[in-house]
């Protein structure tokens, strides 16, 4: 018997309908709080206690006197909304991404950048920036995010073709080893442009640290047709990834077609983390963070993660962007630097806490 | 009940031949144990006949090739249990068994209330009931097989594929999980092909053994015409004794090199 070998958590989500409610609500009362504190705190604006009213006022159908004049509302809803929306969707994606892609390598170590997706992304974007900054100047839409998408999806398609052309589809190891050969190749290409161009190093730099404090509707538009579908394909596929937990020959034995799932998972997968990476630069840790932190309290079973996943890290990116903007307010921390500065020491915090012999 | 047909089964890794031309059919609600020293092909004949493996050859279900069934039909005809099942930690024993339903739960579906009353049912033949909500990674080595066992059994499956099925196990629980096959098969007319190492118990339960040597089969037949010293000697360079109860039982007793 292999039984795998971790860390065991203390609690865990055994079935029952009022357990399944209470997470579902725990994990809503989480998200609104999450977007109220994130619309609440900020630099500039309306005293904190007064936004909750100016939403209800805006509800229809609602009025009250919320004491915000139109000036800081726009404020809020222009300036403020966007980016905990952007946040929200971004960490919702990430977190969801890196369960998806834990579940079909069926390696915990595994982030949503495993086959290159964050490397890809950041040469196109560097390329963007250092070399074909005139060719986009016309272009209707801003030239990097598209860009880097498109890197970004062309590179791990690479990594898939390679993956599978050498080691066939029957095993994950090959794809994983194509990815770490891919993200080298990709990365140093980039290090060769910068090298070359130093002068932009500064604002490529910046791009990869990643940043919602830019953000507009318009970006919030632009990612969630993507984020849906790639959250929605993933849902769909949450009872393969728990079958994938007893491994490849199991599965198929109990009917599975493991490799067509685990292209259509990776594709989905990078299709959403693509798009929000193009928007949001290089946020990293969250795709790892918080699909474990999720398992540890609630369990493995995927049908109950991926949901969860999706709101706490939606929540999680929100808060971690509050400090993020007020702790050096008027200049920003990247928030891919808040991410790993909170994100983990609390990891480590519930790995000691949920710790027991393996 | 189904019969399950082995024709000319041929699997190669590169160039090396490990199983050849391996032929053999078993009948509706019969046992074939298939023994041999490590290596012998043993596991990649049944990894062959659940397709996990590319071989040559075909493999029957009632006389029709299996490469001519659907993928969830293979898997609803055959239940597989590997030597070395990975068992999640934290999956619940209940979660478990019911995977062995999947073979019919449609794409996008999930199980049905049958599936997860018959899991159930499952888990209460095999007196593992008090575990359905444990974790997997908090059980013994002897529940856990036993819950192996009854992910196999929740498929229904009229043909069951064993290999190593209780090479982790104590004696006491070995005997219980090949007693529970053996009721089985009586009473719902399974077909079992089981790998085994112990050879006595490989006589005991199976009806026809059919002992593997470098991929092919050097002797092939009831545990009394399989199971002789010389044979033994020969195929696994072992000094047995093969005693002969009178209830027909053939027990290999493993004996010392004397060196006087």
């Amino acid at each position: 018997m292999n039984v795998e070998q971790h860390g065991t958590p203390r609690h865990h989500g055994g079935g029952g309908n009022w357990r399944r409610l209470a997470w579902f609500l725990a994990s809503i009362a989480v998200v609104v709080t999450a977007v109220l504190l994130g619309a609440m705190i900020g630099p500039a604006g309306p005293p904190a206690w007064r936004i909750p009213l100016a939403f209800l006022d805006h509800l229809p159908g609602v009025d009250i006197d919320s004491g915000v004049s139109e000036a800081q509302w726009s404020l809020i809803w222009n300036i403020r909304m966007p980016r905990v929306i952007l946040a929200g969707i971004v960490g919702a994606m990430l977190s969801v991404g890196g369960a998806a892609y834990q579940g079909v390598f069926r390696n915990p170590l595994v982030d949503p950048y495993l086959l290159g997706a964050a490397a890809g992304a950041g040469l196109g974007a560097t390329l963007m920036i250092a070399v074909w900054g005139d060719v986009g100047r016309d272009w209707p839409v801003a030239p990097v995010p598209v860009v880097s998408f498109l890197f970004a999806m062309a590179t791990v398609a690479v990594t898939y073709m390679v993956g599978a052309s050498f080691g066939g589809l029957r095993s994950s190891t090959t794809l994983v080893l194509a990815g770490v050969a891919m993200v080298s190749l990709t990365t140093a290409i980039q290090t060769f442009v910068l090298q070359r161009n130093s002068e932009v190093v500064r604002e490529v730099y910046n791009w990869i640290l990643g940043r919602v404090s830019t953000a507009t509707w318009t970006d919030v538009r632009l990612v969630t047709p993507y984020v849906v579908v790639s959250c929605v394909v993933l849902f769909l596929h949450r009872r393969h990834l728990d079958m994938l937990r007893v491994g490849d020959d199991e599965a198929a034995t109990l009917g599975m077609p493991v490799a067509r799932v685990r292209l259509v998972v990776v594709a989905a997968a990078t299709l959403g983390t693509a798009a929000v990476v193009a928007v949001s630069g290089l946020i990293g840790f969250v795709g790892l963070l918080v699909p474990h932190a999720v398992r540890m309290v609630a369990g493995s079973s995927y049908r109950r993660l991926l949901p969860l996943t999706a709101a706490f890290g939606a929540a999680f990116l929100i808060l971690v962007d509050i400090p993020g903007r007020t702790l050096t307010a008027p200049a920003e921390l990247p928030i891919g630097v808040v991410t790993a500065f909170f994100g983990a020491p609390f990891f480590i915090f519930l790995l000691r806490t949920h710790q027991v012999a393996g | 009940m189904s019969s399950l047909e082995f024709a000319s089964v041929t699997v190669r890794y590169g160039k090396r031949e490990v199983v050849r031309s391996f032929r053999a059919s078993v009948a509706s609600g019969g046992w074939l144990g298939v023994i041999g020293p490590n290596g012998a092909g043993k596991s990649s004949l049944l990894r062959a006949a659940v397709a996990l493996v590319d071989f040559t050859g075909d493999v029957l279900v009632d006389g029709v090739s299996l490469s001519l069934r659907s993928r969830s039909r293979r898997a609803a005809l055959l239940a597989y249990v590997p030597q070395n099942p990975l068992l999640p930690y934290d999956m619940t024993a209940l979660e478990y068994v019911l995977l062995g339903r999947s073979p019919f739960v449609s794409y996008f579906g999930t199980e049905s209330r049958h599936d997860r009353a018959l899991a159930r049912d499952v888990l209460g033949r095999l007196d593992v009931s008090e575990f359905a909500e444990r974790r997997l990674g908090e059980l013994s080595g002897g529940e856990q097989q036993r819950l192996v066992i009854a992910r196999a059994l929740a498929t229904e499956a009229p043909i069951l594929l064993l290999d190593e099925p209780t090479s982790a196990l104590d004696i006491g629980h070995q005997q219980q999980a090949l007693e529970l096959v053996a009721r089985l098969r009586r009473d719902h007319g399974l077909t079992v092909v089981s790998a085994m190492h112990d050879l006595t118990l490989a006589g005991m339960y199976a009806d026809h053994l059919a002992l593997m040597h470098e991929g092919s089969v050097v002797a092939y037949g009831p545990a009394a015409d399989v199971l002789r010293p010389e044979t033994l000697a020969e195929f696994y360079v072992v000094r047995v004794t093969v005693h002969h109860e009178p209830d027909g039982t053939v027990v290999v007793i493993p004996r010392r090199e004397s060196f006087d």
